[in-house]
């Protein structure tokens, strides 16, 4: 069953784990080519939103909509249209570049898997390491190999967590207008990131997180890094005394 | 339930009140003497275990394939209760072996059995405790796969015994032991039945202070 | 029911590479079952002669002993770069994983039975050709139910804390009809005039134990490992 989406709504998502909060109301809505950057300090919950986004966790509640599916119901069909480029890389070390390829295109079951694999080894700039097993790479290699994977199957959901771990400038700015192509492709894109300067310019939208909870990003122009600032600075007060503050507005 | 509650409470302590002065006045049987008595004990607890098994299985199935938080807690529950009387079978069931046959341990068809299942719920415990988060899930498919055990278990067991020469003294009740055992059984089924539910209260409320603790930071 | 078999294939096949690769956990695994028989040895051996039985119940000890090192060890690979939920998001139904996984399982605890058996015969005079049929059926009834309990099991703690202490944990008691099963059929089959009907009897029961323990995993799958 195919299951095409072209729009990405997160419906006031919450996710604990015993007693501690990961995920606090978040609700966003992406639509087909846009990218989306998810920006927060250290556990502030990117990792969790991604891995709902990615069906791979189920929220405590809320809802996530892709298009007019949702995880539980179109469960293989939907998991088809998405990408997922984890902290962890997701590759087998034992196996080549090509076979680690090989196996998740005949996993998804791709036709033509050789001629895909091919084009994504040259994409990633390691055809003529492909047939190295993957242990012997560094991680800015690994890290290429891994995106490649999740695009294998041409996603219509792309999700990426710190994308630009271990990328020389090079490769950094190669991965930037290999977004963008997919940005124009009709693909929604959401990352999450620390690295503002190289997404500066790359990002439609900006969603910050800190302590579970999406923080209101100021509309205003201007740098990346200055919105980000001002935005943690302006929530600052009310995350030194959540309870006192929020408790009489409910 | 909690209207049913204090009218079970106040049964359960008459019957186990009087349930000395019934066992006592029971017959003395010939062969086994005054140890026989275990027997008002270690039966009833052998129903329950295999009774609370099915519970805890039954339960986890529902918790996982319905994802009820409460069915996980019937089964933590029962769980706890299968250990909890499989201790007072294998605690009764020695006592009467060295009466019966000499030894401790006879590796006896139905006290092996009980053992083998006492022992996946121990396990069932145990990953609860000490697997960290989201091991209810695993406990769960352990509870699952515990209670589809039990017939393999018995049979293999079984079999397993009756290559060797049969020493097992076929029980079976006087007249005048039935009504004490009967009233026994009840007796046991009403106080697990206190036990379980009282357990599971707890859990409830446990849960109701995760969720205050929740709402307190939200 | 194709695409299923497809994505169960491929994943066997990916973890027979692996496997070939590096050569680990056949290696690791086969020289333990070596040694866990060694060690029965000087525990059951007396005078030169084995105990009546033992050698059947040292072969089924053995095997569940380095299947557990073959559990463990599969599933710690996929655990290694988190490859599980690369696998947990492919596009199809998710026991086929687990089948995919399960016979990587069983093809590795085949190789350890196949130096197994012929050391048992050796080191303890078991009669291991008298009924080779049967031995093989045995084998392979007891060897599928203890893999498909454990694939799932192992499977489920790749997540857990103590995952090392808890499989074994788990799953010995669950298995051990298996092992009881398995031996009583070995021993029987070992004696001077093999008993079949009773290998027969034992068999049944394995593989009525598989049909519902293997039921029970697919069925159970797919909501365990989802978080």
């Amino acid at each position: 069953m195919e299951c095409d989406f072209d729009r990405l709504v997160v419906d006031d998502v919450s996710r604990h784990f015993g007693r501690r909060r990961a995920l606090t109301r978040v609700s966003l809505t992406c639509g087909a080519g846009t990218i989306l950057g998810l920006l927060g300090p250290n556990g502030a919950g990117k990792s969790t939103l991604l891995a709902i986004l990615s069906t791979l966790l189920a929220p405590t509640s809320g809802q996530v909509r892709y298009g007019t599916f949702d995880a539980r119901s179109a469960g293989p069909g939907l998991r088809g249209r998405l990408g997922l480029l984890g902290h962890d890389l997701y590759l087998y070390p034992e196996l080549t570049a090509r076979e680690n390829l090989e196996f998740f295109a005949r996993l998804y079951g791709l036709r033509h898997p050789r001629e895909r694999v091919g084009r994504a080894l040259a994409h990633a700039g390691l055809a003529d390491r492909a047939d190295d097993a993957v242990s012997g790479f560094s991680r800015g290699m690994r890290q290429r190999l891994a995106l490649e994977r999740a695009l294998l199957h041409g996603p219509r959901l792309l999700l990426l967590d710190e994308p630009f771990t271990g990328l020389d400038d090079a490769s950094g700015h190669a991965l930037v207008s290999r977004l963008r192509g997919l940005r124009d492709e009709g693909a929604i894109v959401i990352a999450a990131t620390h690295d503002l300067d190289l997404a500066e310019g790359l990002l439609d939208d900006v969603a910050i997180l800190r302590d579970g909870r999406l923080l209101a990003v100021p509309r205003a122009s201007g740098p990346l890094r200055e919105r980000y600032r001002e935005t943690l600075l302006a929530a600052a007060p009310a995350a030194a005394a959540p309870a006192a503050r929020e408790e009489p507005a409910r | 339930m909690t209207r049913i509650f204090v009218p079970l409470v106040l049964i359960a302590m008459v019957l186990f009140a009087s349930a000395p002065l019934v066992v006592a006045n029971a017959p003395v049987e010939q062969t086994m003497g005054l140890v026989q008595k275990i027997f008002y004990y270690h039966v009833p607890s052998a129903m329950l275990l295999f009774v609370s098994a099915f519970v805890c299985g039954i339960a986890s199935a529902v918790f996982l394939f319905r994802r009820s938080a409460a069915a996980d807690r019937v089964a933590l529950a029962a769980g706890e209760l299968v250990v909890l009387f499989g201790l007072i079978v294998l605690v009764t069931g020695p006592i009467w072996a060295r009466k019966a046959w000499g030894v401790w341990w006879e590796w006896d068809a139905r006290l092996t059995s009980s053992l083998l299942l006492w022992m996946i719920f121990v396990a069932y415990l145990m990953v609860r405790r000490f697997g960290g988060p989201g091991s209810e899930k695993l406990a769960g498919a352990m509870a699952l796969f515990g209670m589809a055990n039990v017939p393999f278990v018995y049979v293999s067991v079984n079999y397993w015994r009756t290559l060797h020469p049969k020493t097992s003294v076929v029980m079976t009740l006087a007249p005048g032991m039935r009504g004490a055992f009967w009233f026994c059984v009840a007796a046991f089924a009403i106080l697990y039945l206190l036990l379980l539910t009282l357990r599971k209260r707890l859990e409830d409320q446990q849960a109701m202070v995760e969720q205050l603790y929740l709402a307190v930071e939200e | 029911m194709k695409q299923f078999l497809r994505v169960a294939w491929v994943v066997m096949r990916k973890d027979l590479t692996v496997e070939m690769r590096s050569r680990e956990i056949v290696y690791t695994t086969v020289f333990f079952a070596a040694s866990c028989v060694l060690v029965f040895a000087f525990a059951l051996v007396r005078e030169g002669r084995p105990l009546e039985d033992a050698s059947a119940g040292i072969l089924w000890i053995a095997i569940a002993f380095a299947g557990t090192l073959a559990l463990g060890r599969t599933f710690e690979r996929e655990r290694h770069t988190e490859t599980l939920r690369a696998l947990m998001l492919a596009p199809s139904d998710r026991p086929a994983i687990y089948v995919g996984k399960l016979l990587g399982v069983l093809v590795l605890m085949a190789i350890v039975e196949a130096v197994l058996v012929p050391m048992v015969g050796l080191l303890f005079h078991a009669p291991v050709l008298a009924r080779p049929l049967w031995l093989a059926a045995l084998l392979a009834a007891g060897t599928l139910g203890f893999a498909s309990v454990g694939t799932l099991f192992a499977a489920m703690l790749v997540r857990a804390r103590s995952r090392d202490v808890l499989l074994p944990v788990l799953l010995y008691p669950i298995t051990i009809p298996v092992i009881i099963a398995g031996v009583r059929g070995t021993a029987a089959i070992f004696q001077a005039t093999p008993d079949e009907p009773m290998a027969r009897f034992w068999a049944a029961l394995l593989v009525f134990f598989d049909v519902v323990f293997v039921t029970l995993s697919l069925w159970t799958f797919e909501p365990l490992m989802t978080e």
